[in-house]
């Protein structure tokens, strides 16, 4: 071993350390930035609407919605829960199935060609039109079970497709070296296909967990009426009253209750894939 | 066994293919009949033009893919000792785990057999023998391509295999690393006492390392002809520059022009 190729390992640590000094700004910058452009757009809005004199029921103004948003913060919040209660769980139960049926079907072929055909179909049947039937079966005095089975059903695939795809996309010369050295198709699983399959699954779970909650409000939307008390039902009821600005308040929690979301299977994917996939590395140049 | 190669390899032969040929389901014949004896203690270099099937010779004899016809013999346990690890394998990629450390991927062989032997100082073993001791927990993207490579070739040894087969391993390289690592080859060749076999494409490369190299044409793939490479061990950079080197160069490459002019 040579010292010039010990230099090619150790100057790029060399290079992250000079990077850290810029760096806190640059990642001081990051965070505020986007911050600062919401509040500049809060801004504008508040004065575009008080300036043209728009009515409240038409679109109401920041201040009125954050007004309507801390006066009904009790039924909002509650309808939040319900609605995060639905979405989270139908999520668990998609990313539970879709990774064990993904497993199944990159192991056995016949498991594929059994279920990969009724996976796809179900897909691209948009699920709104399969919700009136749902609910019909389930019965409106239990929508909840209604709304878990429609969020699970638009979060399924993406798990499912995601797993299937990473299985397979396993590195051809790393096959051939589990062969060579004779693992059993368990070791092949655990310590090659499912590794490989990581970055894909955790992609996948980020769109499914989005996923899941649109399946949440479109469930909620078409049910209507009944036990369902979800954000979407106060932004439906709210409509009907023409209460605009508790719409907007409820579409708010939701939005953020979506970014939250997003942002924890963010982090999950850096904290699992940090240490060596290309997609959470930090930018080292 | 015939009685010139008794003659030319002691009574100890480390591989044999006899006959060997492979076709592909499309009908297209990759090796036909194709014989070589290699000799136990030998370094082989089989050496010949893209589509010559000099790598599927190679996997063929680790057992990794199937011939259509033929026979393998391997010395000891023949077939059986694949797995059990008497033969080690390096890749024309480094191929290692990207989420596992230096030292998790040069154990995986003895991982998988779940081997009882004490896995740490193996693998520190396997990482001295090719100069990487100190990166034991780094990741395979914090290295270069060179000590990839050399990783690949550590995780090859771990199993301390009787044969050594490479598969083009220094191609990708740029011309310092893969000097560097063709002396560490040696180094490995003789501490280790292991039969190597390597495919390459590399005349000069062929001919610095081995003591044989045999010359495959393609369309059909079989063997044209072998040099024997008689300089003495252990070679150094002065050997490139002797009239020795040289002159077995200019074999090889007439051979190989016989090769792609057919």
């Amino acid at each position: 071993m040579t010292t010039s190729e010990h230099k090619d390992a150790v100057a790029p640590v060399a290079v992250i350390t000079a990077g850290e000094v810029t760096g806190s700004l640059d990642l001081v910058f990051d965070r505020f930035v986007p911050l600062i452009a919401g509040a500049i757009f809060l801004v504008v809005w508040e004065v575009f609407v008080r300036w043209r004199g728009i009515p409240p029921y038409v679109l109401p103004a920041p201040s009125v919605i954050f007004q309507s948003l801390w006066t009904n913060a009790g039924g909002l919040l509650r309808a939040l829960g319900n609605t995060a209660l639905v979405t989270l769980s139908a999520f668990s139960l998609a990313t539970i199935s879709g990774i064990t049926l993904g497993i199944l079907i990159a192991l056995f072929r016949t498991v594929e060609k059994i279920i990969w055909p009724y996976a796809v179909a179900l897909q691209v049947t948009p699920i709104i039109a399969i919700a009136p039937l749902v609910i019909i079966w389930v019965g409106l005095s239990r929508v909840w079970l209604a709304l878990l089975i429609l969020s699970w059903l638009v979060a399924f695939f993406p798990m499912l497709s995601a797993t299937v795809v990473g299985m397979k996309s396993v590195d051809r010369g790393l096959q051939n070296v589990f062969t060579l050295y004779g693992a059993t198709r368990w070791q092949r699983l655990l310590r090659l296909q499912l590794p490989a399959a990581l970055p894909f699954i955790l992609s996948g779970a980020r769109v499914s967990s989005g996923l899941s909650v649109i399946g949440a409000v479109v469930a909620e939307f078409v049910a209507g009426s009944g036990t369902s008390t979800g954000l979407a039902w106060t932004i439906v009821q709210s409509s009907t009253m023409l209460d605009v600005p508790r719409m907007f308040a409820a579409l708010f929690m939701l939005a953020g209750f979506g970014v939250v979301l997003w942002h924890a299977m963010s982090r999950l994917s850096s904290i699992l894939l940090g240490h060596w996939h290309e997609s959470e590395l930090k930018d080292e140049a | 066994m015939r009685l010139e190669e008794r003659r030319r390899y002691g009574a100890v032969i480390a591989a044999r293919l006899e006959g060997l040929t492979k076709r592909y389901p499309n009908g297209t014949l990759a090796i036909d009949r194709m014989d070589l004896t290699v000799g136990k203690g030998e370094f082989v270099s089989l050496l010949g033009p893209s589509g010559c099937g000099k790598s599927t010779a190679l996997y063929i004899l680790a057992g990794l893919a199937n011939a259509t016809a033929g026979r393998v013999e391997l010395a000891g346990d023949g077939r059986q000792a694949v797995g059990a690890g008497s033969i080690g394998f390096v890749f024309q990629e480094p191929s290692l785990m990207p989420w596992a450390t230096v030292s998790e991927n040069v154990a995986l062989p003895l991982t998988l057999r779940g081997s009882a032997v004490d896995l740490a100082s193996e693998v520190i073993r396997c990482l001295t023998m090719v100069g990487l001791e100190t990166f034991a927990d780094a990741y395979p993207r914090e290295l270069s391509g060179g000590m990839k490579m050399r990783v690949s070739i550590a995780r090859a040894l771990i199993t301390k295999p009787q044969l050594l087969l490479l598969d083009e391993p220094f191609g990708a390289l740029d011309e310092i690393t893969r000097a560097r690592l063709h002396d560490d080859l040696l180094r490995i060749w003789s501490e280790t006492g292991c039969t190597i076999v390597m495919v390459t494409h590399n005349t000069t490369e062929s001919v610095y390392l081995s003591n044989r190299v045999v010359v495959m044409a393609a369309r059909p793939g079989r063997i044209i002809g072998s040099v024997d490479v008689s300089e003495p061990y252990p070679r150094t950079k002065a050997f490139r520059l002797r009239p020795g080197f040289s002159d077995h160069v200019r074999q090889v490459s007439a051979l190989l022009d016989d090769a792609s002019s057919e």
